[in-house]
């Protein structure tokens, strides 16, 4: 197994490093307290083509590859946890359905704005009462002539203030259980359409979370995303690649609070010796470091499977697993070497353990990953 | 319409400085990163480029890792990249250097409407010598210290920031500029500069490439066309940030007055 990076993973790295440090870092603080949609660097990342990384130049996207989008999302979550999951959301569960299921046409219309940043997408799966239970959609489409009628509500959508292309599913048969689910690009300007209340979270707090509604909603009949019938097919394919932004996510969050970690470990000073120089100190960093650098081979296979069009469903399962679970015990661990100070929203270990545990939550809780995983191995 | 850039690799002289014991610098031990002052030339070319489509050439001279950077540059958008290296070559000081610069500058062409841009000086050396020193070789004229270029038709006004105030000129192109921090903030590398970078024109001039340019001679290139002798190397001491008082009222004047007096200056 080949673990080098090529040159250009090692340059767009690079890159990723210094805008994170100096466009995403000195607003992470800023954008948590006060709840607020970084806009401004969603611009920036879009003129250097962050929204649209793995997707070819003929549809406005960089030309690079799944594991260089892996890494930029990693390297956001270093320093912020919220501007990674709008880079994740945006283009694993937006712009990734469209591409792979869209029609020419549909991604001739859609994937150039997408791509460029010059839209934010989102993804509407999940309702009030189907969350990890996907198949109990209560939104329906029915078909009247030329369009859909959409009618119900999507709950806990990523970006969904700002996005203005959207992957949303609904039942078109009822009586077809999953079979009867069929995937649309909504537009949100489309008559019918509306974004219901904003959340407020416990981390990831200037993410865009909300509700969408559906009022007779009109979708144009073209609109419909692969065959009717194939939206819960198209919704388990997406989550898959999505679940490689979210464990990259991860990642950079245990990253980013070892980072933070390490640097006041030899800061501070107690009983007239730096922490950095007790042993409890040096053993804790050890394993942290140890547990974020096997999570991050599992995400960057999982990412060279996806772009190598191998099947990688139980690879970025895994990489989610243990991704999201290391985040969130190497964040806890940082917040306890810092003590007191790691408490208070001074130092920013805190917001990275609050910002983890959403990790371990979204597109597939850590049960539904197991769920996952042990089905790849026959286990019934 | 052409911007041919030198830039150079330079050991990353913000942390700490290794010194050899002969005085010159241990660049093994550092890091190395482009330039500072040269991405600012870049940047400034990749402005103009923007607004005139002309095509921006980099040329460095260096050893063959410097490839890297070379491509890092690309990924910036800049179009061609040029490395000036042989064994021959090697040991240069700023005379020597500008000798093959000017020489391989001369060979890639300049042009009426052309410009060739440097940084002001390089963090390794700090002599701001190479710069000025091509233009005389190559007879153009020459603008040092830009923080403002603007271009109309082929003249160029250019804004230069010295230490005690603003001097503003206007030249024709051809021309050479050298160009400071305040001239720009430097644009990052894009997801698709990178992905492209590999792909675009790279050349390397060698001994043979430049050997029968009337510039290249034994006596004026390397170490012993070099008449540089280093007698010591050392960091700067940092400067003091100054101080900036902002507001037009009698309060803010009467605290810089004050300030002033402190410091027996008035």
């Amino acid at each position: 197994m080949d673990f080098h990076l090529t040159k250009q993973q090692e340059m767009v790295r690079k890159m990723y490093r210094e805008f994170a440090e100096t466009e995403v870092k000195p607003l992470a603080e800023e954008i948590d307290e006060e709840e607020r949609f970084p806009m401004e660097t969603v611009e920036k990342m879009a003129k250097l083509g962050m929204m649209g990384i793995y997707f070819p130049k003929e549809y406005g996207g960089a030309g690079g590859d799944v594991l260089s989008y892996a890494m930029c999302v990693e390297e956001l979550a270093k320093v912020c946890g919220t501007t990674a999951v709008i880079v994740s959301a945006h283009t694993s569960l937006c712009c990734a359905p469209i591409f792979e299921h869209g029609t020419e046409e549909q991604k001739k219309k859609y994937l150039p704005d997408l791509l460029s940043g010059r839209k934010i997408g989102a993804f509407g799966l999940t309702e009030p009462g189907a969350g990890t239970d996907a198949s109990g959609q209560q939104t329906t489409a029915v078909l009247e002539g030329d369009h859909y009628v959409l009618n119900g509500t999507k709950c806990f959508i990523t970006n969904g203030t700002v996005a203005e292309t959207l992957v949303v599913f609904a039942m078109t048969d009822k009586s077809k259980g999953n079979h009867g689910i069929s995937a649309f690009i909504v537009e949100k300007s489309f008559p019918g359409f509306s974004v219901g209340k904003h959340e407020k979270k416990m981390g990831i707090r200037g993410s865009s979370t909300c509700d969408l509604i559906f009022e007779d909603c009109i979708v144009p009949k073209e609109n419909l995303l692969g065959k009717e019938g194939g939206g819960f097919k198209i919704a388990m394919m997406t989550l898959d690649g999505g679940r490689i932004g979210i464990a990259a996510q991860a990642l950079g969050l245990g990253e980013g609070a070892i980072n933070e970690a390490v640097k006041y470990t030899q800061e501070r000073v107690q009983f007239k010796k730096r922490l950095s120089q007790f042993q409890n100190t040096q053993f804790q960093l050890a394993d942290m470091h140890t547990r974020m650098q096997a999570a991050q081979y599992l995400v960057y296979a999982a990412a060279m499977k996806k772009q190598n069009h191998e099947p990688y469903s139980m690879d970025a399962a895994m990489a989610k697993l243990f991704a999201a679970e290391s985040a969130s015990d190497v964040t806890r661990r940082a917040v306890q070497l810092f003590g007191g100070y790691g408490y208070t929203r001074e130092y920013p270990v805190e917001r990275m353990m609050r910002d983890a545990k959403i990790t371990e939550i979204y597109e597939g809780t850590s049960e539904v990953q197991r769920m996952v995983i042990s089905s790849h191995l026959g286990v019934k | 319409m052409k911007i041919i850039v030198c830039v150079k690799q330079v050991p990353d002289t913000s942390g700490k400085v290794a010194v050899n014991p002969d005085g010159t610098l241990n660049r093994a031990s550092m890091a190395a990163i482009t330039n500072p002052d040269d991405l600012n030339a870049v940047e400034a070319a990749l402005v103009l480029k923007e607004q005139t489509g002309a095509e921006v050439i980099v040329v460095s001279m260096g050893p063959p890792p410097a490839e890297g950077m070379l491509r890092e540059v690309m990924a910036r958008g800049v179009d061609r990249a040029i490395l000036v290296s042989a064994r021959e070559f090697g040991g240069s000081d700023t005379y020597a250097t500008s000798q093959i610069l000017a020489a391989a500058i001369d060979k890639i062409g300049v042009d009426k409407d052309d410009i060739v841009m440097c940084g002001r000086q390089a963090i390794d050396g700090d002599t701001a010598q190479v710069g000025p020193q091509i233009a005389e070789k190559l007879g153009l004229p020459q603008v040092s210290y830009a923080a403002e270029i603007t271009k109309e038709g082929d003249t160029i006004t250019v804004k230069r920031m010295l230490e005690d105030g603003y001097m503003t000129i206007k030249v024709k192109t051809p021309c050479l500029i050298t160009c400071i921090k305040e001239l720009n903030t430097p644009r990052y590398m894009s997801v698709g500069g990178v992905y492209e970078c590999y792909s675009k024109p790279y050349e390397i001039f060698d001994y043979n490439t430049l050997k029968d340019h009337p510039f290249i001679d034994k006596d004026t290139i390397g170490l012993s066309g070099s008449p540089t002798n280093i007698l010591t190397s050392f960091t700067p001491p940092q400067k003091g940030a100054g101080m900036m008082l902002e507001g037009a009222d009698k309060a803010t004047c009467d605290k810089l007055a004050g300030i002033l007096a402190a410091k027996h200056m008035i």
